[in-house]
């Protein structure tokens, strides 16, 4: 079957199988940030935009995506940029590989919720697993992003 | 891995409903929990543009379109101010948001899950579905009978001036739950609460004998949790054993019970 998806602001059209699931469509594309975790739907780690919302792509079937938009961490560098450098600062990865799925969740988060509160944080991030790290500098990383965001904009 | 030989997005309900009399098909909502699924699918049936993601609300009614998302679902005013936020409660565990983006109430309200929240949920409201072929059916029948290859069509909930609350008990964060537990008072009934996870398929119990009375009070409450523990059959499996969700149905019905007297605060604890 053909589909044609608005990936990352490009159209793409495509032949698949009826079953690819959309993990393998953006992985083709070269969207590598796209992560393949647990395939069971709970870790987090293949998260991309469907229409602006945050799904699973190990989850979803690419022909689901026929005719909307998908975005990967790919085509969301700059908004991603500001917020890895909290990351980063606050030592909130060890392996990375968790990132780009904890990256575009956050992002899905501040873009629905721009002041949210610790509680809503982590209910929010609740669906991103990382096994490295205890969590505690991703939502430190959170919290001085949004006070700088917040101080930022009162300049 | 569940293969898949033909997509077919439907233009109608009817041809939905032709698709599915066969075995070889099977209709998909959000696909979370059949993607993980072993066999083939000769066609796999998407309901998805037939405009049924919607949540229509009138002053009698909820209707919930069976592509609904979970996530849509939560985050409905109409519905959170209706439950004391008991929807919200149901659903806020499950997972996380990405995955209750795609997962569909139709879905989960099909599959009749005994780990469903959502199941539980809407079995302490009144609550009917609306399927093509066999019309509208009261949550409870179709939770208990068998309805073929029909199409799940939408869910309807009637509106009646009562207080819900909603509790689980997890072992971990995102998990499925060890125990649910819904509970109404509605007036001009009996108080009704609803287990699930138990870990069947889950079931209502009504306060027939009128154990906690008009005024519930503590001990009053005491007396439902002894009740609904030796009334509701659980089980065990690798998340608790059958005398921890015994147990559990005791608390929970208790702290229903309690939460849902009057000049109580309702313990839906997304409030907090």
């Amino acid at each position: 079957m053909t589909v044609t998806v608005e990936l990352n602001s490009r159209k793409v059209t495509r032949n698949i199988e009826p079953d690819m699931l959309l993990i393998d469509f953006v992985r083709a594309e070269g969207c590598y940030s796209v992560k393949r975790g647990c395939e069971t739907s709970n870790c987090g780690l293949c998260t991309v935009f469907l229409d602006g919302l945050p799904v699973l792509s190990c989850s979803v079937l690419a022909a689901r995506a026929d005719n909307r938009k998908v975005t990967t961490l790919e085509g969301l560098l700059e908004e991603a940029k500001e917020f890895g450098a909290f990351l980063a600062d606050e030592g909130a990865e060890q392996c990375g590989f968790c990132n780009p799925g904890f990256l575009m969740n956050a992002i899905a988060l501040f873009r629905e919720k721009p002041e949210p509160t610790e509680q809503e944080i982590r209910e929010y991030l609740a669906g991103n697993l990382c096994r490295c790290s205890g969590y505690e500098g991703q939502l430190r990383a959170i919290l001085k992003f949004l006070e700088w965001k917040k101080e930022r904009g009162h300049k | 891995m569940l293969t898949i030989k033909e997509y077919k997005k439907v233009e109608s309900l009817e041809e939905a409903w032709e698709l599915n009399q066969k075995r070889s098909s099977r209709l998909i909502g959000g696909m979370m929990w059949q993607k993980m699924s072993k066999g083939n699918c000769a066609v796999a049936i998407d309901l998805s543009g037939l405009g049924l993601d919607q949540i229509r609300e009138d002053a009698d009614q909820f209707e919930i379109g069976c592509m609904v998302t979970l996530r849509a679902l939560e985050q409905h005013q109409g519905l959170l101010s209706y439950t004391d936020g008991a929807v919200k409660e149901a659903l806020r565990h499950i997972v996380g948001v990405q995955f209750r983006n795609t997962a569909t109430v139709g879905g989960s309200i099909y599959g009749k899950y005994g780990f469903s929240d959502v199941l539980t949920l809407f079995l302490a409201m009144d609550t009917y579905v609306e399927l093509y072929r066999a019309g509208t059916v009261p949550l409870p029948e179709f939770a208990a009978k068998d309805y073929g290859r029909d199409v799940l069509v939408r869910i309807c909930v009637k509106k009646h001036p009562g207080r819900f609350v909603y509790q689980s008990v997890r072992n971990t964060q995102t998990d499925f739950p060890v125990l649910t537990c819904a509970a109404a008072r509605l007036p001009g009934q009996p108080f009704l609460a609803v287990f699930g996870a138990r870990p069947g398929r889950a079931v209502r119990l009504f306060d027939d004998n009128g154990i906690l009375g008009e005024q519930i009070t503590e001990e009053a409450a005491r007396e439902f949790g002894k009740y609904a523990a030796g009334r509701i059959k659980t089980g065990g499996n690798m998340r608790g054993s059958k005398e921890y969700r015994t147990h559990l149905v005791r608390v929970l019905s208790e702290r229903a019970a309690l939460s849902l007297a009057d000049g109580r605060e309702n313990r839906n604890d997304c409030h907090s």
